[in-house]
């Protein structure tokens, strides 16, 4: 069964969506991450879905349970490098993803999520480079 | 096309992206008209037991566009006017399925008949 | 006596073409300042083979049928080409239907003792020519039409202009009225931009937007909620006071949605925004 790929990094968890979903894929991402998040204890949790040229009321629908689920364990999650065509479909379709924090790219995701949890700890740098499988 | 996996819906996906490209459709439209067809391909799986999809070119004068027609043969949908109103869903979902693909594209047509199956079809004009 | 109409025409093709030059010279309406007589006469000499060629008893008068296809091409490179050499459609009318005149007395004159007959050709060839004619103005229309289109196209595109203020602030100014297709145009661009430009604020000026009414405020909150899930903010400028009696009247709820009276102030909310401060130089 194919998987999507979590990368820890420090007290974040990058998830960078690369294939097209379909509804399986999208909920094993879903109960992994979860899983994920009480494992490390992770604090912040970044998707990047610069990737995918569709996001229907489903995947919308994920997107949203994995915020909310992360905020009751304490994490905050920041999804990122919407396409523009994805935004405009997504409003057209009514989903406004309320609850789930946006940003441009990762840098910037990275910044919200530091942000948001207002640590002061640093995080290791050029962890990110090591290769998305 | 038959649709009776979850699996097919990734390279049905790709067609219907294949057709609309073909037509030099802008990348909004696209991705609107696919996404639409993503919901309807779901709303086959999930109630109608997986069913058959259909895409195909057409043209209205000096418009052309997609039509995607999928028809199944499950239940059927009982009060096809409170399935098109937002926020109502039998299953477990946002109930934006049928509403939010109507607003997605041009044309939206629904027939249904208790016991007998359900047809969708939905065109999006190049520039609609 | 049965009349075969392609080769009766066959034979007087000549006398035909005659009759029809002699009526467009004879007619007041001839433009010789547009075009020039043998260049008239090629034309119609290309147009009356096409017509003799295509014709015989069966589909004399379907002129939209498929079999007429190379004569309504011929047609409608005349339409075009007169249409740009500055005849009015008008014009162009009177000469195809001077070709009915010119067939019709070719048609009298060769089936004058079988008035039934002559009767029915004369029918049939009218509605023939009259096809012909209406060819001529679709032919018209269709050339202002594109002509129509891609003006529209330019405007569209002219008219949403991004600009980019700042480092990780863009704006654009909507001048005209907002409906849905330019919605997307408007949509299409602002977050395209915030894209390449990696912006974080998007500023929506509406000064320029003659009138803000429910669907147009919907559109707005579209264009402001897309960007947001991109990840950027976007703050509508530009509210003049009409427009704020409006949509408090009409009932909008603009209240989740960052709006400011002009775009200086919007510039100033955007930098405090991102940490910016602008202060006079000291000396």
């Amino acid at each position: 069964m194919d998987r999507i790929p979590i990368l820890r990094m420090g007290n974040f968890l990058l998830v960078t969506i690369q294939v097209d979903l379909y509804d399986r894929l999208a909920l094993n991402l879903e109960s992994d991450l979860v899983q994920m998040v009480s494992k490390t204890g992770a604090r912040g949790v970044l998707i990047d879905i610069s990737a995918l040229s569709i996001v229907d009321s489903f995947m919308g629908r994920i997107i949203g349970n994995i915020g909310s689920m992360s905020k009751i364990m304490d994490a905050e999650t920041v999804v990122v490098g919407m396409q523009p065509a994805v935004a405009i479909t997504l409003i057209e379709l009514g989903l406004e993803l309320k609850g789930v924090s946006t940003a441009l790219n990762v840098e910037k995701g990275m910044a919200l999520l530091q942000h948001k949890i207002g640590s002061s700890e640093d995080l290791e740098e050029d962890q990110d480079d090591s290769s998305v499988e | 096309m038959v649709i009776q996996r979850e699996q097919d819906v990734v390279p049905f996906r790709n067609r219907v992206k294949e057709y609309a490209v073909k037509i030099g459709m802008s990348l909004v439209n696209q991705t609107k008209l696919i996404t639409a067809a993503s919901e309807l391909v779901r709303n086959m799986l999930k109630y109608g037991g997986g069913g058959e999809a259909l895409i195909e070119a057409v043209s209205k004068g000096r418009e052309n566009g997609i039509r995607l027609t999928f028809s199944d043969k499950g239940p059927g949908i009982k009060d096809i006017q409170q399935a098109m109103k937002d926020g109502f869903s039998t299953g477990k979902s946002l109930g934006l399925g049928l509403p939010g693909t109507k607003r997605l594209v041009s044309e939206f047509d629904i027939k249904s008949a208790v016991g007998k199956g359900t047809t969708v079809t939905i065109i999006k004009w190049k520039n609609g | 006596m049965k009349v075969e109409i392609s080769k009766l025409l066959q034979k007087k093709r000549k006398q035909i073409l005659e009759h029809w030059m002699n009526n467009q010279l004879a007619n007041d309406s001839l433009r010789d300042d547009l075009l020039g007589n043998d260049d008239l006469r090629a034309q119609s000499e290309e147009l009356l083979d096409a017509v003799v060629k295509t014709v015989n008893n069966q589909n004399l008068e379907h002129g939209l049928s498929a079999e007429f296809d190379d004569v309504t091409e011929i047609l409608a490179g005349i339409s075009i080409s007169r249409a740009r050499q500055g005849f009015s459609p008008r014009d162009t009318g009177i000469y195809i239907f001077g070709l009915k005149d010119a067939l019709l007395k070719v048609l009298q004159d060769e089936i004058k003792n079988d008035p039934q007959t002559l009767y029915d050709f004369t029918l049939r060839i009218s509605k023939l020519v009259d096809s012909f004619g209406i060819t001529t103005f679709e032919t018209f229309i269709k050339g202002r039409e594109e002509v129509i289109l891609r003006q529209t196209d330019e405007i569209s595109e002219i008219s949403t202009p991004v600009i980019r203020v700042w480092d990780g602030i863009v704006a654009l100014p909507i001048i005209g009225t907002l409906d849905s297709a330019r919605t997307q145009v408007v949509m299409e661009n602002l977050l395209q931009q915030i894209v390449d430009t990696g912006s974080s604020i998007a500023i929506l000026d509406i000064s320029g937007v003659p009138a803000v009414d429910s669907l147009v405020a919907q559109h707005l909150i579209k264009t402001v909620s897309a960007t947001r899930l991109m990840g950027a903010e976007c703050i509508i400028s530009g509210i003049r006071p009409e427009i704020a009696q409006t949509v408090v009247h009409l009932g909008i709820d603009l209240s989740n949605i960052v709006t400011k009276a002009s775009l200086a102030s919007a510039l100033k909310y955007a930098f405090a925004m991102i940490n910016l401060e602008v202060r006079k130089s000291q000396k």
